[in-house]
């Protein structure tokens, strides 16, 4: 199997996990987007999707479309109640209140789960088989195509959403200046509960959708919640194409770190990646430089 | 200039307290965990420095305190270094690695500092996991020896509290003389508008740095004491978990309140102890805890009890000043 | 000076509350160090189940010598620093007389310190061969050396004639400790590792490593990990079409790893405790009556498989049963029949300890296995 062979499945691979990044991050972008709240219990909603679709399908043993449909509500029913219950609440927003709160709740929703469901690992059947897919001389599998069709889903429906629609037009808005929004007449309120509840969404797709692939525990969503932010910095915390870009890029530098150079520090890749777009162009590849009002 | 006798009195308060303190206690369980309340408090002091009178937020804090550690660890165990040589170097090592680092992490501000120092700490981390040959990897580094002075080992819990509860009056005693001064009230204006601190004349991207760095250099001192004290360190230690840790040390505490610091550190160190009657729903209470702190008590306990306590006088108090 | 006083007191209070404690009279108490939260969670869970169960048992039966055992649990959540501290607070606070875990080699390596100075006996649950190798005095182990798991496939691959080999290992103390005798051991079987890569616990996708491992000379796989890091692993090997053979560890005997890999395990060879073919174990085999017992026991109290690593600490407790059985009542007296212990039939195998010898196990702890039809079956 010579090089060439090697990279073309290094990359492969590496667009396939980096479109699960790019799914998580969209997710952060859209809360940042309207709130400018980084959500760190973001990684723990992808959690819970695959957990929900898990319990629907293993223990009520419903059939896997209704079971995603529940997942989902169930998750965003979660997304929404912690919006309400913590960020809501909260006068004196300072980022770093915001900050520990949302650990606080990733902590929060990780300990119920791991109470509820207990630690063990658990498989979800994939979709359609498992029969890999040659492209060219590498391998894919047939879950990871529904993983492409549901990034490229997303990125067409936010952009429908947040270009066309009012509700998405006002979610915009608050995110340029919450205060000039509520003066025009935007619920600002509603518009925050909205990102939670579009985000938890989209994460628990995200969730469902790569737990074939990865199986999933309480525990699967930190380092995937981290990855997912990794890919929205990189694309400008922006809600579409710019994520997920971020996502598919940092997906195959992994790929690449890991089989060219090294598999133990693979992950130290992702954040070295991090911490140089924050060094070198903190608005992200694809975004536009912010200004500060004093 | 009455400011300056009662910041003294409360200090030697302290320390009196501190040194009589094991006499009440004995040789007991609770003499260990005020040895770990004592490296906590060093590493919470340092991290409020920067946190609570910078401004800048630190999710990565628990990778100085493992640099200093491992440092201090590798160069004893496996090169037989001395060990107080080996503290020395490891909190330059740390401080010239904060400075490199420094300059273009404090740049960042608000969300984009946080996953900064996130990532950086996670980077520290994963070397710690997988430099094997060098720390040990994944089952830790072992054979530390322990801290001498001449025949007089640091090996028993007495003598470890001792030694680690000088190291923090001294750290104390820095901090309140840095907080009380110039540089200190520089501190506060940078955390209240770093542009209009600029405008006066403060040279708020250097002194930034320097916090950082110092912030950075104390946390390995404890990394240090902390390795001796042990003879034993691993990576699970330092990793994300413990810098949200020290964070939510400090925000108990109080930010901004030095004496706040020892307090966070001393409830987190024991708040296990007392979890371990809820068993495995300790982790609920902890993620509860963060965010009722953050929500209703902002200031921290520190400050938080002085309000209550006002605020159940006002109540109380019958007649025309109540109209607060 | 308020916030002064306040300090102050909530300190002094809260330092306070930490120390409260109960001696009862007449129950010989012992500790154990878990991982039962956390990372290590797979391993300290079933440790704990296992050694409430069989400690509920033993008082069921009136006890050690008339005395009830009473076992302090506390969670580490795989951290040394805690260790530490629960194992100080056991031995000054609780006053047990023995310590059974940690979980983990790292945890264990931290705390033999404590075990020494303050000389209490410990057997850790650990499969780190360090542990006991140099052998301290009060240190015992019951899971069996990691090293003997690698003797038994390297002993396999040598009768296949297969020399080179590619090893994927996990970077936590399990696959690390893994990698270290894998490396270890391999000239002494003339075996040659040709590629040696590893993997994050939470890792989702080694096609990657698995690309580079088959672009390389090797004749075989070996993966050293606990699930679900090498269930992704066989799925991954199969997407590639990597035809060569696939040997896993003792970290995944368990039905789990058949659950979660699903087609892909099949034909996988590992070594294994007896405790997963003990229902195909001859009649002959010394230790298939306390086997199929520890199964039906665990299974009817926490309606789960009993596994491997839950058999650590239900061996860990009973081998203390029998010391102090045998005379021990003070810690160093348990300690010296614990020394004395021979041809123990326990979980994860027939322990003989002695002076220089605090591990008990030789390379019959394991069998190796074959995972046909989704289930184990003996490998000649």
């Amino acid at each position: 199997m010579d090089l060439s062979d090697q990279i073309a499945q290094y990359i492969v691979s590496g667009l396939s996990t980096g479109a699960i990044y790019a799914l998580i991050g969209i997710g952060f972008a859209i809360i940042y987007n309207s709130t400018e709240i980084i959500n760190f219990a973001q990684g723990e909603l992808v959690m819970l999707g695959g957990m929900f679709a898990l319990f629907f399908i293993n223990f009520l043993h419903l059939p896997l479309p209704v079971a995603v449909l529940l997942a989902v509500a169930s998750t965003t029913a979660v997304g929404v109640l912690f919006e309400r219950l913590t960020i809501r609440p909260l006068k004196s927003a300072t980022p770093l209140s915001l900050i520990i709160i949302t650990i606080g709740g990733s902590i929060l929703i990780r300990g119920i789960a791991m109470l509820v469901w207990g630690k063990d690992t658990h498989a979800i059947p994939s979709f359609s088989g498992t029969d890999p897919i040659l492209i060219g001389t590498a391998t894919i599998l047939p879950q990871h195509l529904w993983i492409f069709a549901l990034t490229v889903l997303a990125i067409a429906m936010n952009k429908l959403f947040f270009n066309y629609t009012i509700t998405g037009k006002a979610m915009r808005a608050c995110a340029v200046n919450k205060r000039a929004a509520g003066l025009v007449g935007i619920d600002v309120r509603k518009m925050v509960l909205f990102s939670f509840a579009i985000s938890a969404s989209l994460g628990s797709l995200a969730g469902i959708i790569v737990a074939p692939l990865t199986m999933t525990s309480y525990d699967v969503g930190i380092m995937l919640g981290l990855k997912g932010f990794c890919a929205a910095i990189i694309g400008g915390l922006s809600a579409g194409v710019g994520t997920v870009l971020g996502g598919l890029l940092l997906g195959v530098l992994e790929s690449l770190g890991a089989g060219l150079i090294s598999s133990g520090y693979k992950d130290a890749i992702a954040f070295i990646i991090l911490l140089l777009i924050l060094f070198i162009r903190p608005q992200g590849l694809f975004g536009k430089a912010e200004t500060e009002r004093v | 200039m009455r400011n300056v006798n009662v910041e003294i009195i409360k200090f030697l308060v302290l320390t009196l307290l501190v040194l009589v303190l094991p006499v009440v206690v004995h040789e007991g369980y609770l003499l260990n965990v005020l040895v770990f309340v004592g490296i906590h408090s060093i590493l919470a002091l340092a991290l409020n420095l920067l946190l609570g009178y910078a401004g800048q937020i630190s999710l990565g804090h628990a990778g100085f305190f493992g640099l200093g550690a491992y440092i201090s660890g590798v160069l004893t165990a496996t090169y037989s270094f001395n060990p107080w040589l080996a503290m020395l170097i490891a909190a330059a090592v740390v401080t010239f690695i904060a400075f490199a680092v420094g300059f273009p992490i404090l740049k960042l501000k608000g969300h984009y500092l946080a996953m900064a120092t996130l990532g950086l700490g996670i980077i520290i981390y994963i070397v710690f996991n997988e430099a094997v040959d060098l720390t040990g990897g994944p089952s830790g580094l072992s054979g530390i020896p322990n801290l001498r002075i001449g025949a007089f080992t640091f090996d028993t819990d007495i003598r470890n509290y001792y030694l680690i509860w000088t190291f923090a009056l001294v750290a104390i005693g820095l901090s309140l003389n840095l907080v009380h001064s110039r540089i200190g009230r520089a501190l506060r204006a940078i955390h209240d508008s770093e542009v209009a601190a600029r405008v006066i004349g403060v040279n708020a991207r250097l002194l930034k740095v320097q916090i950082f760095a110092l912030s950075a250099a104390l946390s390995a001192v404890a990394g240090s004491l902390y390795a001796h004290t042990m003879t034993f360190v691993a990576p699970a230690s330092f990793g994300f978990n413990f810098s949200v840790e020290l964070v939510t040390m400090v925000i108990i505490g109080g930010l901004a309140s030095i004496y706040g610091s020892l307090l966070g550190a001393a409830l987190l160190t024991v708040l296990p102890e007392l979890l371990r009657a809820f068993q495995d729903y300790d982790i609920i209470v902890y993620g509860l805890l963060l965010i009722l702190m953050t929500m209703f008590l902002p200031g921290g306990l520190a400050k938080g009890f002085p309000q209550a306590a006002s605020y159940w006088r006002t109540k109380f108090r019958r007649g025309p000043s109540s109209d607060a | 000076m308020k916030r002064f006083l306040s300090a102050v007191c909530i300190t002094v209070a809260a330092v306070s509350c930490a120390s409260l404690s109960i001696a009862s009279p007449a129950t010989i108490k012992i500790g154990a160090l878990l991982s039962v939260t956390g990372p290590p969670s797979f391993l300290g869970e079933p440790e704990r189940n296992s050694a409430k169960m069989v400690v509920d048992e033993i008082n069921a039966k009136g006890g050690i010598k008339g005395k009830k055992l009473e076992l302090v649990v506390y969670d580490t959540t795989g951290d040394a620093t805690k260790a530490v501290q629960a194992a100080n607070r056991l031995i000054k606070e609780d006053k047990v007389v023995a310590i059974i875990g940690p979980s983990t080699t790292g945890e264990s390596m931290a705390v033999l310190p404590v075990a020494e100075k303050e000389q209490i006996p410990l057997i850790s649950c650990a499969a780190g061969s360090k542990i006991t190798d140099p052998v301290k005095r009060w240190v015992f182990k019951t899971a069996q050396n990691d090293g003997l798991a690698v003797a038994k496939i390297y002993e396999h691959l040598n009768r296949k004639k297969i020399s080179k080999v590619a090893i994927i290992t996990v970077s936590d103390g399990f696959g690390s400790s893994g990698r270290e005798q894998l490396k270890a051991n391999a000239a002494k079987f003339g075996i040659q590792i040709v590629e040696d890569s590893t993997y994050s616990p939470k890792d989702t996708d080694m096609t990657a490593q698995l690309t580079k491992i088959r672009a390389s000379q090797a004749q075989a796989i070996i993966c050293w990990g606990t699930n679900p890091g090498p269930a992704v692993i066989a799925k991954n090997v199969k997407q590639l079409g990597i035809k060569l053979p696939l040997f896993m560890s003792h970290g995944v005997s368990s039905k789990k790893f058949i659950e979660l890999a699903g087609d892909a395990a099949e034909g996988i060879i590992l070594p294994s405790g007896r405790v997963i073919v003990s229902d195909v174990l001859p009649s002959s085999d010394k230790q298939k009556k306390s086997l199929l017992a520890f199964v039906k026991d665990y299974k009817n109290h926490y309606k789960a498989e009993g596994d491997h690593f839950g058999g650590h600490a239900w061996d860990a407790v009973m081998l203390l049963k029998s010391a102090i059985e045998r005379g021990g009542e003070t810690p160093s007296q348990i300690r010296d029949q614990l020394e004395k212990t021979s041809n123990f039939a326990g979980i994860g195998g027939i322990f003989n300890y002695s002076t220089s010898d605090h591990s008990g196990l030789n390379k019959d702890a394991f069998v190796l296995v074959e995972i046909k039809n989704r289930d184990w079956a003996l490998v000649k």
